[in-house]
């Protein structure tokens, strides 16, 4: 039997506001089939996301979602998972909206370690604001604020992550959607901070300036240059550059998550308590 | 609990920032996220100690900005949360707290100010964020804002700041200042049970009937936290009462205008004045916060003069009371407006009153408040 998106869409906001051949649609398919592999109940669901094309995404999940402002997806998220430390929060994202202005945010929350997925679908550009580069934009490529070419090194986001402390990290691709809720549903299993990049196109705003305005060219340019991370680290470090890795990146079972600790504190208080009033 | 706050009697003899937080708990916070800034670092020192041991959460965010945010989603799920800062904190989290007004999450934010502007006078106190208060987050939105004088009042402003969120759901801000925030007061934390503790109020509809902006009883939708059932979408943009954005005309007027209702259609909920010496008064003294402390002194000293001064204290700064204002003006003769900036709320008392009565300016800057004589001296020059 066919798969069926229904309960976890919101039908009637069809159809989207994604140019034709946008990588978030892949995205926004493969966090469904993950959500169901993974057994969530849509109403035990939080998506927060900011602002920016893929900050949209929310609008069309049917859980409990929060469009908030641009780049503190991630603050709002930590709020709500503090309080509700039993269900689930999934922050959405773009590189501009999540690497730039919320940079402060995304770092801070994997060395919380809180119990928070982070997706960031990196199309490498601000899609929706008309294709200024972002901190992920490859040096040289062209874009509205880069009429000569990228005059700034790009972030490796996985690389950040793994710095900043996150206890899980992977990278997938928009080429490969099953690949992608695989490694969705992975980040959605794990307890603790998890970290998913999403090599994702923008064809509109990147590839037109970029000679990959056909949304397919530009996800063959994505799929072709992408590696499973065992292949990709057999390379030579001259043909490493033409490739990215795709996979887990990073994985940390041993480190405790947040919530969990700080639930573990307000029982240790509450025994205390108990035990003054008992000596009393 | 440190020693300073336990004196082992009814009386607790305790800095403005610790009433503020314990009175925040006795409110039923059991959120609070928080970033380090003086003059207002101790509610949050405090805090963190509080909440764990009554089941609530302390996070210090990684800045300003993250802590507003966290703020805006606790209480999305449910929570009763607040955040405290000083002027530039709140410069930073002036746009969340817009967000927490378009969404309408009830929220507490606390401003203890220091002079300004920029990083200013740490940690001098002023008035100087009154504007901001009122106007700093873009757009159109209401304002409530508190700005209690003494540590009794402090502690009961303090509750009466969650109440009006959670009635009105919306963010409420309780502006004091260093003065208040770090001199040491006698308080009587009132018996729990003994003072209103107001909770929004939840939707009892079912959760594939609920409509996140129902106002069809009433300018303010009840509210239904994420979970447990409940399902909703909520946005920054303009949207209808479906939570989605919309972009008609005339749906995003009058939603805005419905905000602004949950205020101004409230006055005789959200308006608090206390008087002194003001009945007989012939020169009114217009002043709030730390300033109306002295501005009290200033008045007892000139009735012992022989001046029937009388001072108008408004609990709530915003909304403005311009109405009683412009009243007093029937009896008062002219008005003596202490203010510890270089002039911002007498503009508001300039428009609210439909005479051309005299109005005095006292304004300072530099750090040290406007002492008594300076306001007596102020009376004597208009008497
Ligand atoms: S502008 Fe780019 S990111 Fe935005 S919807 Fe179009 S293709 Fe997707």
């Amino acid at each position: 039997m066919a798969f069926d998106y229904t309960p976890y869409l919101r039908q009637e906001k069809m159809p989207h506001m994604w140019c034709p051949g946008c990588g978030i649609g892949i995205v926004v398919k493969a966090m469904i089939r993950a959500f169901s592999d993974a057994n969530w109940d849509p109403r035990d669901i939080a998506v927060v996301s900011g602002i920016g094309c893929t900050s949209r995404a929310p609008g069309y999940l049917n859980m409990n979602t929060l469009h908030t402002t641009h780049g503190r997806a991630i603050s709002f998220a930590t709020g709500i998972k503090m309080h509700r430390p039993d269900k689930h929060i999934v922050v959405i994202s773009g590189d501009g909206d999540a690497s730039a202005i919320g940079g402060n945010h995304l770092i801070h929350a994997a060395r919380r370690n809180i119990d928070i997925t982070v997706i960031v679908n990196n199309n490498n550009i601000y899609g929706m604001t008309g294709g200024q580069y972002s901190p992920t934009t490859p040096l040289g490529a062209r874009a509205a604020t880069a009429p000569y070419g990228n005059l700034e090194p790009s972030f490796d986001l996985t690389k950040l992550l793994i710095g900043a402390g996150a206890t899980f990290v992977a990278r997938g691709q928009a080429g490969n959607g099953r690949q992608l809720s695989t490694l969705m549903k992975k980040a959605f299993d794990h307890k603790g901070f998890s970290f998913l990049e999403v090599v994702s196109n923008c064809h509109t705003q990147f590839g037109r300036r970029n000679k990959m305005a056909d949304p397919m060219n530009m996800i063959a340019w994505i799929n072709d240059r992408a590696k499973p991370l065992k292949k990709y680290e057999e390379l030579g470090e001259s043909q490493k550059d033409q490739y990215f890795p795709v996979g887990v990146m990073h994985e940390d079972l041993d480190r405790p998550e947040y919530t969990e600790t700080y639930q573990a504190l307000i029982d240790k208080l509450a025994e205390q308590q108990k035990e003054a009033a008992a000596a009393k | 609990m440190g020693s300073f706050t336990d004196t082992g009697g009814d009386i607790k003899f305790w800095p403005g920032n610790i009433v503020v937080a314990e009175a925040a708990v006795a409110a039923g916070c059991n959120f609070f996220g928080g970033y380090p800034i003086t003059p207002s670092s101790e509610i949050a020192a405090h805090m963190a100690m509080l909440l764990p041991r009554n089941g609530g959460h302390f996070i210090q965010m990684e800045d300003e900005i993250a802590a507003m945010g966290s703020v805006v989603g606790a209480s999305l799920a449910g929570a009763k949360s607040m955040t405290a800062t000083s002027g530039p904190g709140l410069s930073l989290k002036l746009e969340n707290l817009g967000f927490g007004y378009i969404v309408e999450a009830p929220c507490v934010v606390v401003n203890v100010m220091r002079g300004g502007p920029s990083t200013g006078l740490p940690t001098h106190p002023s008035q100087a964020d009154v504007m901001q208060a009122r106007w700093g987050t873009h757009g159109d939105h209401p304002t409530i804002a508190l700005t209690p004088s003494f540590h009794q009042e402090l502690y009961m402003e303090t509750i009466r700041a969650f109440n009006l969120a959670e009635k009105f759901r919306m963010p409420v801000l309780l502006l004091i200042d260093e003065v208040i925030g770090h001199l040491s007061e006698g308080v009587v934390p009132p018996e729990p049970g003994s003072f209103e503790i107001i909770n929004r109020i939840y939707s009892d509809v079912p959760p594939e009937d609920f409509v996140p902006y129902d106002t069809s009883n009433g300018d303010i939708p009840p509210f239904r936290p994420y979970f447990d059932g409940y399902r909703w979408h909520t946005t920054g943009l303009n949207h209808d009462h479906t939570g989605f954005p919309t972009t008609i005309a005339k749906d995003v007027e009058a939603d805005e205008r419905r905000h602004y209702r949950k205020v101004t259609e409230h006055r005789d909920e959200i308006d608090k004045i206390e008087w002194f010496l003001a009945e007989d008064a012939d020169i009114g003294v217009f002043s709030f916060g730390s300033t109306a402390r002295a501005a009290m002194v200033a008045v007892k000293q000139a009735r012992e003069m022989g001046i029937k001064a009388g001072l108008m204290r408004p609990l709530t700064l915003w909304p403005f009371p311009n109405i009683q204002v412009n009243e007093w003006t029937n009896q008062v003769k002219k008005l003596v407006v202490p203010e510890f900036n270089l002039g911002q709320i007498v503009y508001e008392v300039e428009r609210s009153v439909h005479s051309d009565m005299p109005i005095k300016r006292i304004t300072k800057a530099g750090g040290v408040p406007i002492a008594p004589a300076e306001i007596l001296a102020g009376i004597e020059e208009v008497a």
